[in-house]
């Protein structure tokens, strides 16, 4: 599929805010700010929003505890979801969900998620409303490859295509289940288990936006035309730990910066562009120096903003009780 | 008025409600049956047979039987609820909780909060409970008090055919979501059940006895074996009064409270388990908000700290009897 | 002297009852009574009441102990006159019993009935023989009883039976009320409802009636008495709306708001003098009306169109004069939901306010109520 003008243009910017925002928070942690944990999502950028470039209102996703790259992508507010991993009142969820459970449902973000293969089968339900409701939507889970051994994600795989949902299951296979290697983990291959449940499979190069966002239309295309579930698996690095503080010990030396310096999903697609005469370098620079400034002005509000009084630990348990 | 079964009366609120709003769907193995197999459509209706009749009438778009995937049709049960539908769903037996338990507490009980008051999922769980159905230990446990201790659920366990279907209709319209416990040696028990949609409200207790000696709490089955009793009990001079609270979460703790400030005397009567359970979370609230009333130590009637046995014999001595409740009633009388 | 041994039964205090407790003799075994005198208080499940003898003589024995719980026809007590001998009376009372168990069992109570009025479908309690036909030589006019309110046919449970004797009885549910739909035909103020009742006695083949109104039901009585009076023999109005402005909208609101069975219980307590009648079951069964779809729209409609802003909206204190049916009207001097002073817009002979009663006097004192309902029928037939 061809992507126009504004819509490469709003790639960059938003890659370029997952990137900065991922930079920006693994800094702030450093620096103690942020309390808890969090998990980052640098150098995964490109399917974030290769794949949620090709969904709307109608269409719902489901993250991992890697989430804030899915939320981005799917249009949370920045300054919102800052402040929620600063735990402050003005944050997207009132500082009560925090970095692992960053949620806006009228945009479609169903959660990232402390539970590791939690969201393919929500993604079932909201697959469901779409084909109930006839909303003509779509419901993609986003599934580490860690997620893809849990037996909730194969049980979504079947009843997906029991059901024939709309429904569409991204692998994002960075490589490590927190420290252990997915070519130990996994048993066979990603492709051919959803093959084997008949869902149509096709793999993609992680750090490629282009390849990502074809193979994401086409299975937005299949889901909304009643063609049932699909899985994308993508092949994808991560720049930080697994969560914040992790040394990656079990990392080969000088892995990282090998892939910073050779896979970086950012690099590629200003190559892509730049060489293909899509858009000028100056025009990629000045929205990175926007978004840079834009994350500098989410650290500040967040910071400044005041902490959840404590009458709030008790509110938002339940709709009435 | 018409006397309906239990079993009849939540098949009514499930059809009423299904008739009212196209957003119910109903969902769980077997809740139709017979999908895809070459004998009879609608072949079940459920094992006890509660949902028969709805897939004829309302089709199997909103029907919807699963693969035995506990996991997968809860969780998409609470993910089609966060996202506007208002399912059903059939967790058969709540002992099967174990396979499907995360969806259930990390997923539905907490989006709300996590999510700051962003979220609303009106799913409600369907799921059978209680033993006497010599069905052994892993089909016959209550299970309750696992709910109960999750903020974010609402935990609902009826002992009447006129209360299933009224906290049915009010579970279906309540937006938050609620655990629907059916005791499985309940269905086929008769009570005037109005033919009219009629919604119970949660955390209201229901007193099924008035007296002025003894405050007896129960829940499901066991307000039947209460009500035995306090009618023994009543026939030799001891005024029970009967509470049955009706929901867990919420709880009706003002009417176990004043009763208790009333009579000075509590037993609770519980089929689950007695560590961590109802049985004890009554008496704590007892024991903490009106201890200076008490005339007398409180007693719990369960079952032993044991699973539930298969052999007739060894599973008639685990239960709660009347006579057990009436022993305890004279216990605290004495 | 005679040597006639009468038994005291177990009364039938409307449809619902199938047991009473005796909660206290009154009298002492030996004593004499007279027909009407109070001789037990019995409780069942929906109110506590006492009991009138229903004849006269020495009571020879008191079989029902206190606190005893018995069916509905069971011997409570014999009298007979001092030269009967007690084994006689042992004698009666084991017949007694044999006899009552037999037919105990045969017994079937008389069921509402639902039926199609215009606009809406009316739930509707008929005791006694058939209502007199075409020749008029059949059995008297028919009695229309209307509950107020938030009530129902069962309101009338100590009354309906005990008129029904010699006529037929009707008790009906309002729109929005009891087994009756929830909707209402033409909105909730007195005329429209009156419209409705209309509706009802066309559906139930009573072409006129005398008609017994409880607050509300008064009010829509003399409505169809203004409206159709040719439909109308007399109007007896209980505790009645449409006398004066005042009412108590605590207490409408309060019934309104109730969904819990202590707010509830709280909120009846304003219809009797003495709250302690109020039970559990009534309670619960007030609840189990409440929580019914459609009631409370209906109960909102109603009460903003016949009680707006805390003034009753239909007043007839300038019709009665004109109005060419008579017309009485019994109150509870201790009603708190509409003043018993309302009553003096009736004259002197057919106003009745009776002590130790509040807005329920036809729970609170039945035979009372009965009697004058009875003699003001009758009177009215000619």
């Amino acid at each position: 599929m061809q992507l126009n003008r504004e819509q490469l243009l709003a790639a960059w910017r938003m890659m370029g805010t997952i990137r900065a925002f991922e930079d920006r928070v693994h800094a702030e942690f450093a620096a103690g700010g942020i309390p808890g944990f969090v998990h980052l999502y640098a150098g995964e950028e490109a399917s974030a929003v290769g794949v949620c470039m090709n969904l709307d209102h109608r269409d719902k996703i489901a993250s991992t505890h890697r989430g804030h790259g899915h939320c981005i992508a799917k249009g949370c507010d920045v300054p919102g979801m800052m402040a929620e991993i600063f735990g402050r009142a003005s944050g997207l969820c009132g500082g009560k969900g925090g970095s692992m459970h960053i949620a806006d449902l009228e945009k479609g973000m169903m959660g990232a998620n402390g539970i590791v293969g939690g969201g393919p089968p929500l993604i079932c339900g909201a697959a469901l409303t779409a084909k109930t409701l006839k909303t003509g939507g779509v419901a993609v889970a986003f599934i580490g490859d860690g997620a893809s051994n849990q037996g909730t994600t194969m049980e979504s795989y079947n009843l997906a295509k029991a059901w024939m949902l709309p429904a569409i299951f991204v692998i994002e296979d960075n490589g490590y289940a927190e420290s252990t290697a997915s070519n130990w983990s996994v048993s066979g291959s990603q492709i051919k288990r959803a093959e084997g449940f008949g869902i149509p499979a096709v793999q993609v190069d992680g750090i490629d936006f282009f390849a990502i966002h074809d193979a994401a239309a086409e299975a937005v295309e299949r889901a909304r035309g009643g063609g049932g579930p699909s899985l994308i698996h993508v092949k994808l690095n991560r720049y930080h730990g697994h969560f914040e503080g992790d040394a990656q010990t079990y990392r080969a030396p000088g892995e990282i910066e090998r892939l910073r310096r050779e896979r970086d999903p950012l690099a590629h697609f200003r190559r892509r562009v730049t060489e293909a005469g899509l858009l000028e370098a100056s025009q990629l620079d000045a929205i990175e120096a926007e978004v840079a400034t834009a994350i500098e002005t989410a650290v500040a509000a967040a910071k400044s903003a005041p902490m959840p009084p404590p009458p709030n630990l008790l509110t938002d348990v339940y709709v009435s009780y | 008025m018409a006397k309906k079964s239990f079993r009849q009366a939540i098949n009514e609120a499930l059809t009423q409600e299904m008739r009212r709003d196209p957003r119910v769907v109903l969902m769980g193995e077997d809740v139709a049956g017979g999908l895809g197999s070459p004998g009879e459509d609608d072949a079940w209706g459920g094992p006890m047979g509660v949902t028969k009749g709805l897939m004829p009438e309302f089709g199997r778009e909103r029907v919807l039987d699963t693969p035995i995937t506990e996991s997968g049709f809860i969780g998409a049960a609470i993910g089609a609820a966060a996202t506007g539908l208002r399912p059903v769903a059939d967790l058969m037996f709540v002992d099967f909780m174990g396979v499907c338990f995360d969806q259930i507490f990390n997923q539905a009980a907490k989006f709300r909060y996590m999510f700051g008051g962003k979220a609303v999922t009106p799913v409600v769980i369907r799921t059978m409970f209680g033993a006497g159905f010599r069905a052994a230990s892993q089909h016959s446990q209550c299970l309750y008090p696992l709910f109960t201790h999750i903020p974010g659920l609402k935990v609902v366990i009826p002992s009447s055919a006129y209360d299933a279907k009224g906290l049915m209709i009010q579970a279906i319209r309540d937006d938050d979501p609620v655990i629907f416990f059916e005791h499985k040696m309940l269905y086929d028990d008769m009570d005037e059940v109005p033919d009219e949609p009629y919604a119970i409200p949660f955390g209201e207790a229901n007193l099924t006895r008035e007296g002025d000696d003894v405050t007896v709490v129960a829940l499901g089955r066991m307000v039947k074996l209460a009500n035995e009793a306090a009618d023994a009990l009543r026939r030799d001079g001891v005024a029970c009064t009967v509470i049955d609270p009706r929901t867990t979460s919420p709880m009706d703790t003002d009417s176990i409270l004043e009763s208790v400030g009333e009579t000075g005397r509590l037993v609770v009567v519980d089929e689950a388990h007695p560590r961590c359970g109802m049985a004890a979370d009554v008496a704590a609230l007892v024991a903490q908000e009106a201890f200076r009333a008490l005339k007398a130590p409180v007693r719990m009637v369960t079952p032993p700290h044991v699973p539930v046995p298969f052999s007739p014999a060894l599973e008639d001595a685990y239960l709660p009897t009347a006579a057990r409740i009436v022993e305890a009633v004279r216990g605290v009388m004495a | 002297m005679s040597d006639a041994i009468r038994p005291i039964g177990m009364p039938k205090w409307g449809l619902a009852m199938t047991e009473g407790k005796v909660n206290a003799w009154l009298v002492e075994e030996g004593a004499e009574i007279a027909q009407g005198d109070e001789i037990l208080e019995i409780e069942t499940s929906k109110i506590t009441n006492v009991f009138e003898s229903p004849v006269a003589g020495r009571l020879r024995r008191r079989v029902a102990a206190e606190g005893e719980t018995l069916p509905v026809g069971a011997l409570l007590g014999v009298v007979a006159d001092g030269g009967v001998d007690e084994a006689a009376i042992d004698a009666f009372v084991a017949q007694y019993r044999q006899h009552a168990a037999e037919a105990g069992a045969a017994a079937a109570a008389p069921e509402p009935v639902l039926l199609p009025a215009e606009g809406w479908t009316v739930r509707a309690l008929r005791l006694g023989p058939e209502a007199a036909g075409e020749s008029g030589t059949g059995p008297a006019t028919p009695v229309l009883m209307i509950h107020g309110f938030g009530g129902d046919l069962l309101n009338w449970q100590l009354n309906q039976p005990a008129l029904a004797a010699d006529r037929a009885v009707v008790a009906i549910d309002l729109p929005g009320h009891g087994g009756a739909s929830k909707v209402l035909p033409g909105g909730g103020d007195i005329a429209a409802l009156a419209g409705a009742v209309r509706g009802a006695m066309a559906a139930l083949a009573i072409e006129r009636a005398h008609l017994v109104g409880h607050s509300l039901g008064g009010a829509i009585a003399l409505q169809l008495a203004c409206d159709a009076p040719e439909a109308v023999a007399s109007v007896t109005l209980v505790c009645s709306a449409g006398l004066g402005p005042e009412i108590n909208t605590d207490y409408i609101e309060g019934f309104i708001a109730a969904d819990r069975r202590r707010e509830m219980k709280a909120t009846v307590t304003a219809l009797f003098a003495d709250p302690s009648l109020i039970s559990r079951d009534m309670v619960d069964d007030l609840l189990k009306y409440k929580r019914l779809d459609g009631v409370l729209p209906a109960l909102r409609a109603i009460a903003d169109a016949a009680f707006a802003g805390g003034r009753q909206a239909a007043m007839f204190t300038d019709r009665l004069a004109a109005l060419p049916v008579p017309v009485q009207a019994i109150w509870g001097e201790a009603d708190r939901i509409i003043p018993a002073a309302h009553a003096t817009a009736i004259a002197d002979a057919r106003r009745h306010v009776l002590p130790d009663a509040g807005h329920m006097v036809h729970m609170e004192r039945p035979e009372e109520v009965n009697r004058l309902i009875a003699a003001f029928v009758t009177a009215a037939d000619g």
